[in-house]
């Protein structure tokens, strides 16, 4: 358990050493969620209406930015090399900076969300569950993409593949985070998606390490 | 007790001999000759197959009482949408023992159904588009079926161009592998969770526990077509098992010796 906090730690450390790659991701999820209004128009039901999809297709996209980058350097200078041969388990240390990048990439997204939606004209329970779905959401899309990231850590030019690999198997996430947000702000209940969203994250929490320390150890190869 | 011994003695002679015939199958020039010799029986039968089918099919079966003639394009269509949920189970099934017992025929197994599995995806959505826009009225709805089928199409599209930026075969094999056993565990939920919505897809008309709600004279000939397309499926899978065990064993002796 230690050493999945010391990874986390030195993730940490070397996320704020270089805060341009920890901004970066942030500002385009805010830039991009600025183009819909400017697309579609100033109707504020439109808007109201396509607004918690439209934040939650942006943080999908902003999250895929941020996700290139999170084996790719340990890759190159061989330290994902260490981290395989180590003593403790490597699904352990690969979660661990999972655990970092959902820390440093998508936490200040999520806390941003609301704010954007203003520009939606969501109303306050809207705001809230967007709040909820995408802090209860974002784990899986970091613990998937890692799977997606390990099996392409050592690909030059991936990105685009990366997205291939992973947007189709973060369909329910967003499914079920974007319609939540959306009842919510049409004023219904939304316990029930919400526990299903949070049954994919711990699904998705028990399952993908295996698979992360899998791919890390074929892309090792 | 002699009999119990026996009887134990039995089952591990048979044990050993399913063990015996799996890793037989298991090696690339004993699947390879059996691939050869089966492959024009499963392609001739399923031709034999699609004609008695598409006559049944289009031919001798009533028009439906709601939608007429229309209703004929379920001959390719479901077919198809099954064969696609089934390229694709054989793919994460061989990936599964590829990466279990490192086989290599399990691995060009995987490899060979994934374009095939995309084939047929494809044709079921687009046949189920053109039977959609005389039906529904529209050519797609984002409902729970067609949005799986999507997106089952985007997964095999994704294996295989992993499997393309991957330059070496062994690597390519376990990361597309564990791509598509990551998959098959997301198809369930992504199928469930687009259930959420209204659905406008009829209900289905053969996987139900009590009689299928579908006239006999029109059944069969929807059968007769799913086991064409199960044996052309089959047929075409053992070609590019073939093409790929000749891609990867180019430089060893047995090949050289067929091919002179």
């Amino acid at each position: 358990m230690s050493i999945f906090f010391a990874v986390i730690k030195h993730d940490l450390a070397m996320a704020f050493r270089r805060w341009s790659d920890l901004a970066m991701p942030l500002v385009f999820f805010v830039i991009v969620c600025t183009l819909f209004p400017l697309a579609l128009g100033q109707d504020k039901e439109l808007l109201q209406a396509v607004g918690p999809g439209a934040i939650w297709v942006a943080a999908l996209l902003a999250t895929l930015l941020s996700l290139n980058t999170l084996f790719r350097e340990d890759f190159d200078d061989g330290s994902l090399e260490q981290l395989a041969l180590s003593e403790h388990p490597l699904s352990v240390l690969l979660l661990g900076k999972t655990a970092a990048h959902w820390l440093v990439a998508e936490v200040p997204l999520v806390l941003l969300a609301p704010l954007l939606a203003l520009g939606f004209d969501i109303p306050a329970a809207g705001r809230e569950a967007l709040l909820l779905t995408l802090l209860i959401g974002t784990p899986t899309l970091s613990l998937l993409g890692s799977v997606g990231a390990a099996l392409t850590a050592g690909l030059r030019r991936a990105s685009g593949l990366l997205a291939v690999l992973i947007l189709p198997l973060s369909v329910p996430v967003l499914i079920f985070g974007a319609r939540s947000a959306d009842l919510a702000a049409r004023g219904q209940s939304i316990e029930g998606p919400l526990l299903l969203l949070g049954g994919i994250t711990v699904l998705a929490l028990t399952l993908t390490p295996f698979a992360t320390a899998a791919a890390v150890r074929v892309t090792l190869d | 007790m002699p009999s119990v011994a026996y009887g134990r003695q039995l089952d591990a002679i048979f044990v050993l001999s399913m063990w015996n015939w799996f890793f037989k199958l298991g090696s690339p020039p004993h699947f390879y000759r059996i691939a050869t010799r089966l492959e024009p029986w499963l392609m001739g039968g399923a031709l034999v197959l699609l004609v008695i089918g598409a006559y049944g099919g289009l031919a001798m079966a009533p028009p439906d009482y709601l939608q007429g003639d229309g209703f004929r394009i379920i001959y390719v269509h479901v077919p198809s949408a099954f064969l696609s949920m089934f390229a694709y189970s054989v793919m994460a099934v061989a990936s599964a023992i590829g990466l279990i017992w490192r086989m290599k025929l399990a691995f060009c197994v995987a490899a060979a159904s994934a374009p095939a599995g995309a084939a047929f995806t494809f044709l079921a959505l687009c046949t189920g588009a053109i039977w959609g826009e005389p039906i529904w009225g529209t050519w797609w709805a984002w409902d729970p079926r067609l949005t799986a089928e999507l997106v089952l199409l985007f997964l095999f599209l994704g294996y295989m161009l992993l499997r393309q930026a991957m330059p070496e075969t062994r690597q390519a094999d376990r990361a597309s592998g564990i791509l598509a056993v990551v998959g098959v565990v997301n198809l369930p939920i992504i199928h469930y969770s687009v259930e959420w919505w209204n659905s406008i897809h009829q209900g289905p008309s053969l996987m139900k526990l009590e009689t299928p709600s579908i006239d006999g004279d029109m059944l069969w000939p929807l059968l007769v077509m799913i086991v064409a397309y199960q044996l052309l499926f089959i047929g075409i899978l053992f070609t590019s098992i073939r093409t790929q065990i000749l891609l990867r064993e180019r430089n060893t002796r047995w090949i050289s010796d067929l091919l002179s």
